[in-house]
């Protein structure tokens, strides 16, 4: 009997261990989950111009409605001293690096969301609170969300921030890339804003040609490297380094896709419902089976 | 056995310094509680937006479910397999479930940003999102739960509703409305007991998909594509030990006789679950290569080397002696090992492998994220006391059918 009680464990389990077994090959069928537009638009960020001027933190503050005060303000360098992150009262923001060819020229580099191919947030969200449009941009729907954060557990970047001091209402923050303004063929206001041309907007495949374009003319400028076009699948905004990106505190990653495994295990686990009915109609039997040999030992 | 065995509410004085104890803590629980609903998640954890869960999520939610896992791996053991001999521990370990499952929706609650939101899951659906299967699969499983409760209730009330004063016009209501329940019960239960065990084997695995997402953020040693395999495995594992645990722990408290042929029965089943986990976990950093980081002393390694050795292999060689599994104490203590290894795998996985790319800190909960937690627990035990004093739930030996002489004889020893 304890045998049986095993056997029947194990062959919940089986099911399941199928699943995760059958996921290196699975793995490639879930990147296409998301359809992804030819013309879809992206940012390419060139960190060998900017300049640290932080104008785009100021731009994106006024465009999103944050506080943002006056842009002369801006000009202190005095925050590059310590590194920061985009939060709740930031969408995007400037930290400064050494430069290993040129003390006197330290390089700036801008963060923000990504807006990944294929993003994690997107596919973690409990209730399909964050979107992937057809322009390239991943934003965020309040009248959806429920405040559980796992967004924030799936980001690679570590990028949407929560206002954990507000009680009521208390939204998930990241860069939407100005959906609004770029629907109406405006600019994003951090690009619009830049004096250096740092920031080029435009459709991310030709973008991939400009950046590969710039690398080839100048080899010694850049490491020959585009940040986004294949990290996790690839990413919406690119960008170009003097130096290698782990300098810049960029995570090491992969080209898999943030929700890759996650996805094939889950659309393993309920594919069109057959393993949980499956399961169902195992025990069931055992149930009865066992129900009908206590019946007859008993007579 | 069972013919002198029956679930009888417990009559005993109810407040007990343990209780004022518990009440104090629950008590403490919330104020802390009040000052999250006022003033937000920030001014009473230390949650940040490189750490957007803690131990509400990993403590309250994640180890919450698995400890709950004793209501459906009894359900399989006595209704599926049908080992009629373990219905005794089928009532204790399904209020435990239920309980926890209660409480398991309560810390998502407390922790939701937008708490008044929880129903949305219902509507607006994210297939691709293993959160929002666990979402349903515990709404759902909660349900059946109480579902399966019910028939204690029926049980307990049929020809006994005395309501006072106005309501007494009722009590023939609801009397003929438990009856009709109990009648439709009866027949459709198996329904609810299948679904039960199946809705448990996927979210208790889902719970462990949550993580794979986390990707490179997590440490390899707990970040493997098996880890849903993982966690429905430790899951089944910790089923029986939590039984153990919790009546060894009640039959204290309400100064009871434990049922010491069926927890060492149960005792006996554990050995070969522990160690079919114990493999796939050995086999999962054998075949990634993991095992390398146990080489250097860390945090993880040390966290890792302690789920798996004093969480895992001590009590699986314990469970496989039988002077340990005869033993009440000794039983106690390897059921002890077990629940508090699965409690460390969950604590580990949600939070000590979690390592966001730009922390500028470490994550360590607050006063008020561990006084909640406690106050949690402490509520619980309350709620599974006064259960028990209310309803049906604990075996008692039968008075009427128990010959007098047999336990006065064996006396002190057991």
């Amino acid at each position: 009997m304890i045998d049986q009680n095993r056997r029947s464990f194990l062959k919940s389990l089986g099911l399941i261990g199928i699943t995760a077994a059958g996921l290196p090959s699975a793995s490639v069928k879930a990147q296409s989950q998301i359809k992804l537009s030819e013309d879809r638009m992206g940012v390419l960020v060139d960190t060998t111009v900017c300049i640290g001027c932080r104008n785009c933190e100021w731009a994106c503050k006024k465009a999103h409605g944050l506080e943002a005060g006056v842009v002369n303000d801006y000009e202190d360098r005095s925050v590059f001293k310590s590194k920061r992150r985009p939060d709740h009262s930031a969408l995007t923001i400037v930290n400064e690096y050494q430069n290993p060819k040129n003390s006197l020229v330290p390089a700036d580099v801008k963060f923000q969301c990504m807006h990944c191919d294929q993003p994690g947030c997107v596919s973690a969200c409990i209730v399909a609170a964050i979107t992937k449009h057809e322009n390239g941009a991943v934003t965020w729907d309040g009248d959806k969300c429920i405040g559980c954060r796992y967004c924030m557990v799936a980001c690679p970047f570590q990028i949407p921030a929560f206002e954990y001091n507000k009680a009521i209402q208390p939204e998930i923050m990241k860069c939407d890339f100005c959906f609004e303004r770029i629907s109406e063929g405006k600019l994003p206001a951090c690009v619009e804003i830049c004096p250096t041309e740092t920031l080029t907007y435009g459709k991310r495949k030709d973008l991939i040609e400009i950046a590969k374009e710039r690398i080839r003319r100048k080899p010694d400028r850049y490491v020959n490297h585009i940040f986004g076009e294949k990290e996790v699948g690839g990413t919406s905004w690119l960008y170009l380094a003097g130096q290698e990106f782990s300098n810049f505190d960029f995570p090491k990653l992969g080209e898999d896709t943030a929700p890759g495994v996650s996805e094939s295990i889950q659309h393993g686990i309920f594919a069109y419902f057959i393993p949980p009915i499956a399961l169902y109609a195992l025990l069931g039997g055992v149930m009865w089976i066992n129900k009908n040999k206590n019946k007859s030992e008993r007579e | 056995m069972e013919h002198l065995m029956k679930p009888a509410p417990i009559k005993a004085r109810f407040i007990t310094p343990g209780v004022i104890v518990l009440i104090v803590l629950a008590v403490n629980a919330l104020v802390f509680l009040t000052i999250r609903f006022l003033f937000g998640l920030g001014t009473v954890t230390n949650l940040d937006n490189q750490f957007p869960w803690g131990i509400w999520i990993a403590i309250d939610v994640a180890t919450g479910v698995a400890l709950a896992a004793g209501g459906f791996t009894s359900a399989a053991l006595a209704h599926i397999i049908h080992k009629e001999e373990y219905e005794a521990v089928i009532r204790p370990a399904l209020l435990t479930a239920m309980l926890g499952y209660t409480f398991v929706a309560f810390g998502v609650f407390i922790d939701l940003g937008r708490y008044y939101f929880i129903w949305h899951p219902i509507f607006m659906w994210n297939g691709s999102s293993p959160l929002f299967e666990v979402g349903i699969c515990v709404m759902i499983y909660a349900t059946v739960l109480y579902v399966e409760f019910l028939p204690i209730v029926t049980e307990r009330f049929i020809g006994n509703v005395r309501l006072k004063g106005l309501f007494s016009k009722l009590n023939g209501v609801i009397d003929s409305i438990l009856r009709f329940l109990d009648r439709g019960l009866n027949k459709t239960m198996f329904i609810f007991i299948i679904a039960g065990v199946v809705l448990s084997s996927l979210h208790q695995s889902s719970l462990g998909t949550l993580m794979v997402i986390a990707g490179p953020k997590m440490h390899p040693l707990w970040q493997t594509p098996v880890l849903p395999l993982l966690f429905l495995m430790s899951a089944i594992a910790v089923g029986f030990p939590m039984i153990i645990f919790e009546s060894t722990l009640a039959s204290r408290s309400l100064k009871l006789k434990p049922e010491m042929k069926i927890l060492s029965g149960l005792g006996r089943m554990i050995g070969p679950m522990l160690g079919i986990y114990l493999a796939f976990k050995l086999g999962d950093i054998a075949i990634r290569g993991t095992y390398i980081y146990l080489t250097e002393v860390s945090t993880v390694s040390i966290m890792f080397l302690i789920e798996i050795v004093i969480g895992v292999i001590i009590p699986l060689r314990m469970f496989f002696s039988e002077k340990v599994v005869n033993s009440q104490l000794w039983l106690f203590v390897a059921a002890s090992l077990v629940v508090f290894g699965v409690f460390l795998n969950r604590v580990n996985t949600f939070l000590v492998a979690y390592n966001p790319p730009h922390a500028m800190k470490t994550y360590f909960p607050s006063v008020g994220e561990i006084s909640v937690t406690l106050g949690c627990i402490a509520l619980l035990v309350l709620l599974y006391r006064a259960c028990v004093f209310i309803f049906p739930i604990i075996s008692l030996p039968d008075t009427k059918l128990l010959p007098k002489t047999k336990y006065t004889v064996s006396g002190g020893k057991s």
